[in-house]
């Protein structure tokens, strides 16, 4: 894998996208779901991924994840250059420097809470002094420590997306992708996951970014990017309720059409 | 309410320090037991495998022990033999010089007489039946007889004096020791009785001194069907074998190995005998393979979205093939166990139901079933472990 070149000033990103363009199948049945987006996360943001159905959000997350490679275009995350990488290591990539969240939350149902966080230390191959207190610690920080030998089928949504957030946690990713976290959730449940994700983002070494159709989870963004038809065709700081950028949203249309 | 998440949710240890806890045997071990009647049919298709690769395997090695009985129980090191002898029960005889020639060979510490002859056996009651008279020439330090169950060797030094099995009693139609018969229209009585000596043929064996062999087959008194040599130690077995091919036209020297493989050989896949029992193992084991193949493919399909979301997790693909193989190997394990101890209780039910019947089953053949199990499971696992190769990680985005 090639690192990418430094960033010679301002907060380094930690995922940098550039010019990226999905295309499948070929001739007449050749469809552009991505037409050059580029975009980047920053340390101790959370970054809201919106946009309508089939405008491209998860074929996006998928690439900026490193589940899916595009067809052109230039990643860089977490200083590693990521297009045209094989599988095995966008694989590698994924393990040292990504975290996901999925809407249905992907647990293993024959495994409990601390045993679904146990595998992703287990596949990152992670040294720890004592993983069990390592994969403990990440249920507690959910606020799952008394759920933690409960197999998902006795959870509820909201704590198995929890579960769900701790396994990413584990690994100690850079970069945290989440794909509707809170479709599959009661109002109260979307709440409470979505403030887990504003925490999670507070960390000065990671960020965050959920794809989502909820409007309620607005709010809790830190920046706005919307893609229609392929392209980013907005990307908005809101202000935040008693926030420093409170009434100073920086707002940029159209940015990468 | 909810505690700061601070960049990890637990403290790495020093580099090349720490535990990791293997998760893959769990995720393989869950997934086995998940699903109860998956498990159930692996199994019954692991262990109707494993006894049916068993008690073939077993009968296979039966039969070769019964084909090499006597080869066994007489070392040599060389055997000088016809020219052209298929297999040890395949007689016809030397000219006569040849324990002589063998004797006067460099090398050579002892060589002794032995008498195979296809021979008449006259019932005391009527009718005849064909057997294997074998002369063992122990008078003067060869081969003695084996497993006498009455009588001993000083019985049979009497004239007209032959040892038979007793499983063959009825075949010979005789009741007990003592009973006469003739052999090749000559006065015998069975002087001693063995225990468990059969043939891999129909055809019983009949044990005698040589002397009495000659007599019985008209063989010269220096006449031979083999000349069993013993060689000195630390002689050059195959200078020794050289010496005596050039001196002896008319025999191949054979050593005690090649003899008995000759002869297994010939019995097990000249005559076809052998093939059925290969076959069968054959099939069993195809069986074992297709059924475990066929579950395996059905549990990984059905944990499909889990490999998936461990792919997405960075799971490498040894990881995921780790799984499935642990699974395959857990499947190995628990269908031999279960398939051995089955394949076991038949063996000694069919032994003690037919006597006659030879299924050999040693800690080795125990071992080497073991092993085929595991490389069949492992077999298995290729399809399965083929359909988790193309998995798309991206697919967990979709469910």
């Amino acid at each position: 894998m090639s690192k990418a070149p430094r960033a010679s000033n301002g907060p380094r990103p930690l995922l940098e996208a550039r010019n990226i363009v999905k295309t499948i199948g070929t001739g007449a049945g050749e469809l552009h779901i991505l037409k050059g987006v580029s975009m980047d996360l920053r340390p101790g943001e959370l970054t809201l991924l919106m946009g309508p159905s089939g405008s491209g959000k998860t074929t996006l997350l998928s690439i900026l994840g490193c589940i899916l490679s595009a067809t052109s275009g230039e990643l860089h995350l977490a200083g590693h250059q990521a297009v045209g990488q094989s599988s095995e290591d966008l694989a590698e990539i994924r393990r040292q420097h990504v975290g996901f969240v999925f809407q249905s939350y992907n647990l293993f149902p024959t495994l409990t809470a601390i045993e679904n966080v146990l595998v992703a230390l287990d596949v990152r191959d992670a040294r720890s002094a004592d993983p069990m207190e390592t994969a403990a610690e990440a249920l507690k920080s959910v606020g799952l420590s008394h759920r933690m030998h409960t197999y998902p089928s006795k959870l509820s949504g909201g704590e198995k997306q929890r579960v769900a957030i701790a396994r990413s946690l584990a690994g100690r990713p850079s970069v945290v992708l989440a794909d509707e976290p809170t479709a599959a959730l009661d109002s109260e449940n979307g709440k409470a996951v979505m403030e887990l994700l504003t925490e999670v983002a507070k960390d000065p070494t990671r960020a965050v970014m959920a794809v989502t159709h909820d409007h309620r989870t607005l709010h809790y963004a830190d920046r706005i990017i919307t893609i229609e038809d392929g392209r980013i065709v907005g990307d908005e700081r809101p202000p935040k309720k008693g926030g420093p950028g409170d009434g100073a949203a920086s707002k940029k249309k159209n940015v990468a059409a | 309410m909810m505690k700061r998440i601070t960049a990890g949710a637990g403290a790495s240890a020093p580099a090349g320090q720490g535990k990791v806890i293997k998760m893959a045997p769990k995720i393989a071990y869950r997934n086995l037991f998940h699903d109860r009647m998956s498990l159930i049919v692996t199994l019954v298709g692991i262990v109707f495998s494993v006894v049916l690769v068993a008690i073939e395997v077993g009968l296979y090695k039966g039969s070769e022990n019964k084909i090499a009985t006597v080869l066994d129980k007489a070392p040599a090191d060389l055997w000088i033999v016809p020219f052209g002898t298929k297999s040890f029960d395949d007689p016809s005889l030397l000219i006569g010089h040849e324990k002589y020639a063998a004797l006067s060979t460099p090398g050579v510490l002892k060589a002794e007489d032995m008498i195979v002859s296809f021979s008449a056996w006259r019932k005391p009651e009527g009718g005849k039946k064909t057997f294997i008279l074998v002369g063992l020439d122990w008078a003067n330090g060869g081969t003695r007889p084996w497993s006498i169950e009455e009588g001993d060797i000083s019985d049979l030094n009497n004239p007209n004096a032959i040892a038979v099995d007793r499983s063959y009693f009825k075949d010979l139609g005789i009741n007990e020791r003592g009973d006469y018969a003739e052999i090749n229209n000559q006065r015998a009585q069975v002087t001693a009785v063995t225990k468990g000596i059969r043939s891999f043929t129909t055809l019983p064996y009949g044990f005698t001194s040589i002397s009495t062999a000659r007599k019985f087959t008209g063989a010269s008194a220096s006449q031979s069907t083999y000349v069993l040599v013993t060689l000195e130690s630390g002689a050059d077995i195959e200078a020794v074998r050289k010496q005596l091919s050039e001196r002896l036209q008319g025999t191949e020297i054979l050593t005690h190995d090649e003899f008995t493989r000759r002869s297994i050989n010939y019995w097990m896949f000249s005559t076809g005998a052998g093939l059925a029992l290969i076959t069968g193992m054959v099939l069993g084991a195809i069986v074992g393979v297709v059924i475990v193949a066929q579950t395996l493919y059905a549990s990984t399909k059905d944990h499909l979205n889990e490999f998936a979301t461990l792919r997405a997790l960075g799971a490498s693909a040894s990881y995921i093939h780790a799984v499935i193989l642990i699974q395959a190997l857990m499947s190995a394990v628990l269908g031999y166990a279960a398939g051995m101890l089955l394949a076991m209780l038949a063996i000694y039910r069919l032994s003690v139901r037919v006597p006659t019947l030879t299924i050999v089953m040693t800690p080795k053949i125990a071992a080497y079933l073991f092993a085929l199990t595991v490389g069949m499971c492992i077999f298995a696992a290729i399809t399965a472990i083929r359909k988790v190769t193309r998995i798309d990680p991206a697919g967990v985005f979709n469910r």
